[in-house]
């Protein structure tokens, strides 16, 4: 039984390091990596099957792709918090020299990082590759993919989602970070996204739904069905509603918060709201 | 003076299909994928061979070479094929983020390069393709010159572990280079020795170099003739070597002169022994359409336009 307690104090932690991360630096997306943190740390903690230590070609274990790359800020607490690499590492955030660049990349040798995103729509196609060379080398494991919502406007996400489809690539779970936001404002606002369980389910994959991707226990059990759904013929899409900025009062709901770090007083009362659980790096 | 003899002509996509099927039987984790233009490709036969390893993605150039860089993930070396024009410009991104700067083993083969794809026009012959790909850091560039070149080519750049651009074409061109060579990657090949003038080709102008040398060497100028196959890394030794010699150069190459052979030659040059040099290139121009021949010709890409380059170079000594 996974112990939801420790999760939910990690998942405070993590808040913290991403808060303090952009802070130092003062750049960098707070919105959208507190709004997909429990996926982050169930995803991790949780539902993959992983080995210790990094392995480029991650035979033998699950993969995980960041396609919106600009969510760095999460994805490196929670390798970082997962072993890949010291949790000190994450004072380099942004940094000159630094192995956590403003988005993720192999180029300087990062444990956990399998391939560059930040240029967005790219990261599914990519996972289709990795899901095809698990089939080639009879490996059982599966792929996980995180997207977000605004850059499935990009059109090689639909390019990949028709070869997935057609091609019976069962062995990936794509998970659309669906906080219906994007730098400009509302997706709504700047083109709208239309009725994506429809188009996805159109395209040929299983479809699923978490109400509230913010919520560790519906996480825990939409990620769990969507593993069961896997190696039935067809890819698997969970469409995870979450708020972006969830967790700090004055980030939730608005699309303000998507590029830009918080000045020492607005840190203060998002760190306030979130006390140290598991100890700041 | 050396004698080259056309083994007769073959297409330098075919070179690239017979490399592929060698390969899918020495090297159980080559993968090919394509884009709709198997046939084009010459990639058939290994299909056929390897159905498990072979990856038809339809008419989707971008996520061609996003499944490519995953592809690379757990160990596969994947090939793919489509024409220069959709393997490069249209897909420069997929390329730049999922391939270069992730650092991924996956080989871009591009058929119908340059003018010689003929008919079909501007919109399919890309003359900018070798500057795009040039650009990107840790990226590999090998034009080859005719079918037996290519095949080794092929075979080759499996053993390189990085990113490489392979640029080949659609015409039946002149086949004079061994048949059992051995290709090495960044390794220019000496085809004759002079004294008066270099000439560094890539490509199809490779033989149209060794005419042009012949018919200097009917006048009485010996010209020192290189086969580029590598743009990236340059070999510039080779190119150091010869210009101490003749103290003139001309590049010839099927592609516009910005961003060309010619210009990454130039810049060695300038670094090292600054050497008059001519351009045989495109003039900063979009083709059309008509046959290969009459393309070549009308924009001076051929052994006259060679030997003509030759002679002005000579002049500026």
């Amino acid at each position: 039984m996974p112990d939801i307690s420790y999760l939910n104090e990690l998942v405070i932690q993590v808040r913290r390091d991403i808060l303090r991360q952009v802070h130092k630096v003062n750049s960098g997306h707070p919105g959208g990596s507190l709004g997909c943190t429990e996926f982050f740390v169930t995803l991790f903690q949780e539902i993959m099957d992983r080995k210790d230590g990094f392995n480029m070609n991650g035979i033998g274990e699950d993969i995980f792709f960041l396609s919106n790359g600009h969510v760095s800020p999460v994805f490196y607490s929670v390798l970082a918090r997962s072993g890949y690499f010291p949790v000190d590492e994450l004072n380099t955030f942004r940094l000159i020299n630094s192995r956590l660049q403003g988005h993720p990349t192999t180029h300087e040798g990062l444990p956990g990082v399998r391939i560059a995103s930040g240029s967005l729509g790219q990261g599914i196609s990519v996972s289709v590759g990795a899901a095809e060379t698990k089939k080639l080398n009879n490996d059982p494991h599966l792929i996980y993919t995180l997207c977000g919502d605004g850059e499935l406007q990009e059109g090689q996400n639909w390019e990949a989602i028709m070869y997935a489809a057609a091609n019976k690539v069962d062995n990936l779970i794509v998970t659309v970070d669906y906080n219906g936001q994007q730098i400009d404002g509302a997706t709504d606002n700047v083109l709208p996204l239309g009725n994506l369980k429809a188009k996805f389910e159109a395209f040929g994959w299983d479809v699923l739904e978490i109400a509230d991707g913010n919520d560790i226990s519906q996480v825990l059990n939409g990620m769990a069905a969507a593993k069961e759904k896997t190696g039935k013929g067809k890819p698997v899409c969970v469409l995870m509603k979450t708020v972006m900025g969830n967790g700090v009062d004055f980030m939730m709901h608005t699309h303000a918060w998507h590029g830009k770090a918080p000045n020492d007083e607005q840190l203060e009362i998002a760190l306030a709201q979130n006390p140290e659980t598991l100890g700041d790096y | 003076m050396k004698k080259y003899t056309d083994s007769g002509k073959k297409d330098t996509r075919s070179g690239f299909g017979a490399g592929l099927t060698e390969l899918g039987k020495r090297n159980k984790d080559v993968v090919a994928l394509c884009a709709d233009l198997t046939g084009s490709l010459k990639m058939d036969e290994f299909k056929a061979n390897h159905p498990e390893r072979f990856f038809q993605v339809g008419i989707a150039e971008a996520n061609m070479m996003g499944i490519a860089a995953g592809m690379t993930i757990g160990g596969k070396i994947p090939f793919t094929g489509t024409f220069a024009n959709f393997s490069t410009g249209r897909v420069y991104d997929q390329i730049r983020q999922s391939i270069a700067y992730s650092h991924k083993n996956v080989k871009i083969c591009a058929s119908h390069a340059g003018l010689t794809l003929g008919e079909d026009g501007a919109t399919h012959q890309i003359l900018e393709d070798i500057g795009l790909m040039k650009m990107l850091p840790g990226m590999t560039v090998i034009n080859t010159c005719d079918y037996n070149q290519t095949k080794a080519a092929t075979i080759a750049i499996a053993d390189h572990h990085g990113p490489v651009y392979l640029r080949f074409g659609r015409p039946k061109v002149a086949n004079f280079t061994p048949e059992d060579q051995t290709f090495e990657i960044g390794k220019a090949v000496q085809l004759q020795e002079g004294n008066d003038v270099t000439i560094v080709a890539t490509g199809h102008l490779v033989w149209e170099a060794l005419l042009a040398a012949e018919s200097l060497n009917e006048q009485g100028i010996s010209a020192d003739v290189i086969n580029i196959h590598t743009i990236k890394p340059l070999d510039k030794e080779a190119i150091l070597r010869s210009v101490a010699k003749t103290g003139c150069i001309v590049t010839a190459e099927e592609h516009n002169y910005y961003g060309g052979l010619g210009e990454s030659v130039a810049r060695v040059l300038s670094e090292n022994d600054p050497t008059p040099q001519e351009f045989v290139a495109t003039q900063d121009t979009f083709g059309e359409s008509g046959t290969p021949a009459q393309l070549m010709d009308k924009y001076g890409l051929n052994a006259e336009a060679i030997e003509k380059a030759a002679k002005k170079v000579m002049t500026r000594k």
